[in-house]
């Protein structure tokens, strides 16, 4: 028997992400309420301390997470044939977010220019199928017009790597 | 008449020839920003507002205005030529806009849309002239109960107007103030939330956030849909133009009710993009070709586009007298203000006359200039929407990185606008609402200065939100929208029961 709740294989379900992301938020409403408790939600002699607001905030926050987390599980079998992101979704998604991340760590470690250069290479060369001439224009590029634009024009420094030193910047 | 002399006075700042070049650079820029997915009028402004650190606040102000006027332009442009919203509140454009492309009249719309937008605009702006001072006279009244009043108002219309499950409403603004909390606590000077690390003493920036909410979760969703950009090719020439304004005229009371409903949800903060929804539906209903729409009717243009203009330019009344934006990218000039020394507010329009002055002819000026430039360069904007997604991606990333990085020159707001991203994806799929999070993000620390000021006032009792008339029926006004979706939702199970009732007999 087909039942509605089949979703095609490989593919996330739209109620398992929203009770992940109902209890996150339940949890960082309960750190919230800690942390107000650590610094104190009652009446100083000059007025409410520090944790006062955040404490609030971080109960409403709670109370809102615990109820979207709760009508989830209550209407689970029903919520079942919803799907979040399909398989051949979730690759280019995944294409885009793990370079990314890669990215951010390289501008980390050698600085914007040059890990800006090889992630838009790389990008192009995998991901568009370019040849080695368009990525390269591209790659190359970018990172020196951005170099003109911030660096010499509007003097805002950007973050550099071992590369831009030994050119003398 | 004193506004008037004072909008002559703010001509005068605003017509030097380098604000003239700021105004045009910022419109070609925002349209640039509205066409490209992933780049929207909030983290566009927010991306080049470090670069404006340097320059004066009144040409920075206009250039970043005019960046906006320019995304609100530029999103007709993909929604018409390639049934693709560059902005969330053109979608409604492209129900009727993408159709009259495909036959073959996307000069006509291209033209409607534009000539809307710049009515829609300019009520909002004559508006903001005459409203403004007023209100902002008004406001010098205000203590923080008050304030902290018009700031429930502000959130709990989210929540009662807004097309989102108010309980995620309610959820991503909390989210909001929680993050805005986090750090040094500017009262007590207690450390809030750090747990320990250095990273986050300054606490999060609602720059950061905005560029990774809006810039990277769009870029993300947009790679979800594997977008190819195969759209229609555009043709405007003075003829077309001449031949479409002398169109326009018939469609007046379309256009008059779209800006009304256009000012009062940018004032209130329901938004550009509900209000250019709501403005279609109207002009659907009480059109005499009502059944057309859809199929490319050119009043289907005027309404949204109208709306939508006039919600995004009328957001910045109550950003200006009362320091509370109407909208995600009017939050982010706001945020702009204050990193130039500018305490938006009622205070400004008597301190800062010639900043406020000159923004506000800036308004005029710069939707002309727009909407001139716009109609002569179509042709450019949809030749950069066929360049392939896998060559614009990264590029806005790398974008992305840089103005998060340039906010504070700190890496860790890099990866924190990486988290952002993830954190848009998933909460842009799942209907949590962005807008409110930006907003409390943005407002948190005003909203708790209100709060413990008024609490320090009445020693504690919650008694003071309704000591006086005003405040009390600001709370009260409120707490009515606030539970506004309750009552709904009530009404709704009761005709439910009804129903079965009915059915069951």
């Amino acid at each position: 028997m087909a039942t509605k709740n089949e979703v095609p294989a490989g593919a996330i379900r739209t109620r398992a992400v929203e009770l992940a992301v109902a209890l996150a938020i339940v949890a960082i409403g309960l750190v919230v309420v800690y942390d107000s408790h650590r610094v104190g939600v009652e009446w100083a002699e000059d007025g409410p301390r520090s944790g006062y607001f955040p404490n609030i905030i971080g109960w409403i926050l709670t109370a809102a997470g615990g109820w979207i987390a709760g009508e989830t599980l209550y209407r689970w079998k029903a919520l079942g044939g919803a799907v979040f992101v399909k398989r051949d979704e979730l690759k280019p998604v995944l294409l885009m977010l793990l370079p990314t991340i890669v990215y951010v760590g390289l501008v980390w470690l050698i600085g914007i220019y040059v890990a800006s250069a090889l992630y838009i290479g790389a990008f192009m060369r995998l991901q568009g199928r370019y040849g080695w001439l368009p990525a390269l224009a591209v790659a190359l590029g970018v990172p020196s017009a951005i170099f003109a634009l911030f660096e010499l024009w509007f003097l805002v420094p950007l973050p550099k790597g071992p590369i831009e030193r030994m050119l003398g910047f | 008449m004193e506004e008037i002399s004072n909008l002559m006075h703010g001509f005068a700042v605003a017509l030097t020839w380098k604000n003239l070049l700021f105004m045009f650079v910022g419109i070609l820029l925002g349209v640039l920003i509205g066409v490209l997915p992933g780049l929207g009028g909030a983290n566009g402004v927010a991306i080049l507002l470090p670069l404006t650190f340097t320059m004066p606040p009144t040409s920075a102000i206009i250039m970043l205005s005019c960046i906006y006027w320019g995304a609100l332009f530029g999103g007709a442009i993909t929604s018409i030529l390639f049934n693709i919203p560059g902005e969330p509140w053109s979608v409604a454009t492209t129900f009727d806009g993408y159709p009259m492309a495909q036959k073959g009249h996307a000069g006509e719309a291209l033209t409607a849309a534009f000539t809307s937008s710049f009515v829609g605009a300019l009520v909002a702006v004559v508006l903001i002239t005459f409203l403004a001072p007023l209100v902002a006279k008004f406001a010098l009244k205000f203590g923080p109960p008050e304030y902290f009043a018009i700031q429930l108002l502000t959130f709990c219309s989210f929540i009662g107007m807004g097309r989102e499950p108010p309980l995620k409403t309610l959820a991503a603004m909390m989210l909001g103030f929680a993050l805005a909390a986090v750090g040094l606590d500017t009262v007590t000077g207690t450390l809030r939330m750090t747990f320990g690390t250095t990273h986050l003493l300054q606490g999060f920036d609602f720059l950061v956030a905005v560029i990774g909410l809006f810039g990277l979760g769009e870029i993300l969703i947009t790679m979800e849909e594997g977008l190819s950009f195969k759209g229609k090719s555009a043709k405007i020439d003075p003829k077309i133009v001449l031949r479409t304004w002398a169109k326009l005229p018939k469609y007046w009371v379309t256009s008059l009710r779209s800006c009304a409903i256009g000012c009062w949800m940018g004032i209130t903060p329901g938004g550009a993009t509900p209000a250019s929804f709501m403005s279609y539906g109207m002009a659907r209903r009480f059109s005499k070709t009502g059944e057309k729409f859809g199929d490319g009717e050119i009043e289907g243009v005027v309404a949204p586009e109208t709306a939508a203009h006039a919600a995004g330019t009328s957001a910045l009344l109550p950003m200006l007298t009362l320091g509370i934006p109407g909208s995600p990218t009017a939050a982010v000039l706001l945020g702009g203000l204050l990193i130039w020394g500018l305490q938006p507010g009622p205070l400004l329009f008597v301190e800062q006359k010639e900043f406020v002055w000159g923004l506000i002819a800036s308004m005029y000026l710069g939707n002309i200039v727009g909407l001139l430039i716009v109609l002569t360069t179509v042709p450019w904007w949809a030749a950069i929407l066929r360049i392939p997604f896998s060559i614009i991606a990264p590029v806005i990333v790398v974008i992305c990185a840089i103005g998060a990085y340039t906010v504070h020159n700190n890496m860790f707001d890099v990866v924190m606008m990486l988290v952002f991203g993830v954190v848009g994806y998933l909460f842009k799929k799942l209907k949590y609402p962005l807008a409110p999070l930006v907003l409390a993000l943005v407002l948190g620390d005003m909203a708790e200065t209100a709060f413990r000021q008024s609490m320090l006032l009445s020693n504690g009792s919650m008694t003071i939100f309704f000591s006086n008339w005003l405040v009390g029926s600001i709370v009260t006004l409120a707490l009515v929208i606030l539970c506004y979706p309750l009552f709904t939702w009530f009404t709704g199970r009761l005709r439910e029961k009804e129903r079965r009732a009915t059915e069951a007999r």
